[in-house]
């Protein structure tokens, strides 16, 4: 059966996908849809969802919320992708080099690892982002640093199944380089957990981005949603549209990237999803 | 509550005499005042408030971070006051004369009053904390002391300062918030900053220190020794630590506190206090403070130290949007250098009105041409960390600047960063504000004199520089006449209008918001940082 047939085949991620290629679509659509910075002052504040030309009503300096979400979804996906490439190349490397090199590298490696594991995720990134002040920049390379030990473990673990089989074997008689080896023969057979992994993180990284934000460490040039919640959060009383539908937004998309990852875990190992329940993570 | 007369009798600091009549015209209401006026004072009950954040320390002088001002403000007393046209009026000295060459000042202290420990509160308890105590510890009230020649005390209930030279705003440095009297006989000869007695104030106010439970709440008890007959009309205040605002929100509607001062209540929750029907808002008694924000223009930096481009900067401005839309009527649009609650404040100079079409023309005529995108130059704005107001502020200025061509990037920063780099000019603008105590000699010619361009938070940051400003304020700190100094300052505001240094924003005010059975709260220049003796709670 090919993967796009199992995948097909789990309804929770096909309703995942499609959320996703809305919120895509919408973020690809935003200049189009809302040919104006989101910051822009269009009108009377604290206007309710649907009254004076406000979708979702206004902020408490007359912006639009609407526009607010639609020019959000580019920044949230911006930095949970290249955050999760960036996450993702640390990882993957350290995880090649300790699973398949083994010995004292493999101990080196996993100690450092597990060094950055037993810090509170979170609050390593709240620091970093307060460090060097909160930029786009530094955000997306705070996440990165607090998200790759976990691709780090999955990939030694794969490599150092993967090692001792006859192909790598064969590979390794044929005289190929250790580097090659790797890169070719090894790393394309532990794709799967690692395009697993990769989903979950970008939804990881949305929600990181929303609470540095929230707590007032985002970029303060850049319109994201937990930006949006944390300044509607104070006026919640007066104004509930500021703060619930960019956390609609959020929630939505955090779940739509769950399904997805959880959808390419079962079409991907197909003995797993007969046993429903066990994600790879 | 001052009727006219006694406003007159109380007027101007510039006065020769002001003689024992003024004795009878306090600030504060008298009973029979009172009692005529159908709300006799009524003896009894413990007001609950907040305090945010904690003070660190209640000692005057040592700490004077605004949340030990007002806390403390209860347990000491300074020998005057000011009313809330700043005008001196008595609290420790009854009575006070100058001499006509404005150089003498005699001060007659009210006699039978006593420390918290029993001991009599004399002269020389006046001359200590002067001479040594604030000399010592207070930074901003040496400056103004160290023009003291000489300080005696002829009799135990008589002070008397010579001056070096006529100092004309002098009596505004007395109130208990620049200047506290602190008991000899604890602190004499003793490291001030480190003496264990600061953690048992001491002190001659309506209020003695009892508890203090750190991060929970200070408890103050009734002075039963207290030099006013029958005061205070309270038996304690309790003051609450909630760090949380909408706690403290919360804590003010269900009625566990009965006032909150300064920072406690954020601004857009001000309007659902202002229709709760037994709650009274009250947004004056800053005046002595008169806090003014601006923007912070680097006056060295490119394009910026052109008084054509900051005074485009200030055209861009709707400061009555952000009065009404950001504070939501908690203070008002400034009008420029000195607050209109200041001494010497003059109505007639007015800076550049909210206008983009004229900024644009200004602009055009700088030969700043909009490119593709309609920028014609870019701009930082290092945001202030106060809160988040002040971000919404940042986020309207670059919106407000953006209509006329000024691109400005946000850059944030932490409370510690933000004072650091104001203090090293690492900045290109910035929002600041700072209070101006009332004259515009000990507040406001801080921030423009060349002399004072310092590495120094809150001093010239902006680095203007103009010799006529210079000579202004020099001369208005040393003119001995009232009318003198405020030719002076009229046309120092004007010169530094012309300017435009800097673009002032607000004149700030913070809402003390209290139960209306809660009477007399704000009754002086300095509100909620008065003694609070003559504050009652009706049934």
């Amino acid at each position: 059966m090919s993967f796009w047939r199992r995948f097909a085949r789990n309804l929770g991620a096909m309703v995942g996908l499609a959320i996703l290629a809305l919120v895509a679509l919408m973020a690809v659509l935003a200049p189009v849809l809302f040919p104006f910075s989101p910051w822009e002052m269009r009108g009377i504040p604290f206007m309710p969802p649907g009254e004076a030309g406000f979708l979702l009503g206004s902020d408490s300096l007359g912006r639009d919320v609407a526009a607010g979400i639609a020019h959000g979804a580019l920044v949230s996906f911006l930095v949970g992708g290249v955050s999760t490439v960036a996450a993702l190349l640390l990882g993957v490397t350290l995880g090649a080099l300790a699973g398949y090199a083994g010995g004292w590298v493999d101990d080196a490696i996993m100690r450092f690892t597990e060094f950055f594991q037993t810090i509170p995720s979170f609050v390593l990134a709240v620091v970093l982002v307060a460090i060097f002040t909160p930029s786009i920049a530094s955000i997306v390379v705070s996440i990165a640093i607090v998200s790759w030990p976990p691709v780090t473990r999955v990939v030694r673990a794969e490599f150092l199944s993967l090692r001792s089989r006859e192909f790598v074997q064969a590979a390794e008689v044929l005289g190929r380089g250790r580097i090659a080896i790797m890169v070719t023969e090894i790393l394309p057979n532990a794709l799967s957990p690692i395009i697993v992994l990769a989903s979950l993180m970008v939804a990881t990284a949305i929600l990181l981005e929303s609470s540095l934000s929230f707590l007032g460490l985002g970029d303060p040039n850049l319109m994201s949603w937990g930006f949006m919640i944390g300044s509607g959060r104070s006026v919640i009383r007066i104004a509930w549209w500021m703060s619930v539908f960019p956390g609609i937004a959020i929630f939505l998309t955090v779940l739509a990237l769950n399904l997805v990852g959880e959808g390419l875990n079962d079409a991907l190992n197909p003995r797993l999803a007969r046993r429903r329940g066990i994600v790879v993570t | 509550m001052m009727t006219e007369a006694r406003k007159a009798a109380t007027s101007a600091l510039g006065r020769r005499t002001l003689l024992a009549a003024s004795a009878a015209a306090p600030a504060l209401m008298t009973l029979g005042e009172a009692r005529a006026q159908g709300v006799a004072p009524r003896r009894g009950g413990v007001l609950n408030t907040i305090i945010t954040p904690e003070p660190p320390v209640l000692i005057l002088g040592v700490n004077n971070q605004g949340p030990t001002l007002i806390v403390a403000s209860k347990i000491y007393q300074g020998l005057l006051t000011v009313t809330p046209s700043l005008d001196p009026a008595p609290d420790l000295a009854k009575s006070w004369t100058r001499s006509d060459d404005g150089l003498t000042y005699t001060f007659a202290l009210q006699e039978g009053v006593k420390w918290h420990d029993g001991r009599d509160f004399t002269s020389e308890d006046v001359i200590f904390s002067i001479m040594k105590f604030h000399m010592e510890v207070n930074p901003r009230a040496r400056a103004i002391l160290q023009r003291i020649d000489k300080a005696e005390a002829p009799d135990a209930h008589t002070v008397r300062f010579t001056l070096k030279a006529p100092f004309e705003p002098f009596l505004l440095i007395f109130d208990v918030t620049a200047c506290a009297m602190v008991p000899k006989h604890i602190y004499d000869g003793t490291d001030f900053r480190n003496n264990p007695a600061n953690a048992t104030p001491i002190g001659t106010g309506p209020f003695k220190f009892a508890e203090w439970q750190r991060g929970n709440f200070i408890r103050m008890v009734r002075n039963e020794q207290y030099w006013k007959p029958n005061q205070p009309y309270l038996d304690g205040i309790t003051w609450r630590i909630v760090p949380d605002s909408q706690s403290r929100a919360l804590a003010l509607q269900t009625g566990q506190v009965q006032m909150t001062t300064s920072n406690d209540i954020e601004p857009f929750d001000v309007p659902r206090f202002q229709q709760q029907p037994n709650l009274t808002v009250a947004l004056n008694g800053w005046e002595y403070f008169s806090p003014l924000s601006w923007i912070e223009i680097n006056n060295r930096l490119d394009n910026l130290k052109d008084p054509r481009f900051r005074r485009a900067m200030a055209h861009a401005v709707d400061r009555n949007f952000i009065a009404q839309r950001l504070w939501f009527g908690v203070g008002k649009p400034a009008t420029g250098p000195i607050a209109s609650t200041t001494r010497f404040h003059d109505p007639s100079v007015q800076m550049p009105a909210f206008n983009p079409r004229e900024a644009n023309a200004i602009l055009d005529g700088m030969g700043l041409r909009p490119n593709a995108q309609g920028v014609r130059a870019s701009i930082k704005l290092m945001q202030i960390p106060y809160g988040e107001v002040w971000n919404r502020l940042s986020e309207y200025l670059r919106q407000a600047m953006r209509q006329v061509g000024i691109e400005v990037t946000l850059e944030s920063t932490d409370v510690a960063g933000w004072v650091r780099r104001l203090a090293a000019w690492e900045f290109e603008t910035t929002i600041n504000f700072v209070y101006q105590w009332g004259d515009p000699t000990l507040g406001v010619e801080r921030t423009y004199v060349t002399s004072n361009i310092q590495k120094v938070a809150f001093t010239n940051t902006a680095g203007y520089s103009n010799p006529e400003v210079d000579r202004l304020f020099e001369a208005a700190r040393n003119a001995a006449q009232a009318e003198e100094r405020r030719r002076l300052f009229s046309e120092a505001q004007k010169k530094i209008v012309e300017d435009m240094p800097l673009v002032w924003l607000m004149e700030l005010a913070f809402p003390t918001i209290h139960d209306k059975r809660l009477n007399n709260v704000i009754r002086t220049g300095t509100g909620v940082h008065a003694s609070f003796d003559d504050v009652f709670l009706s049934a």
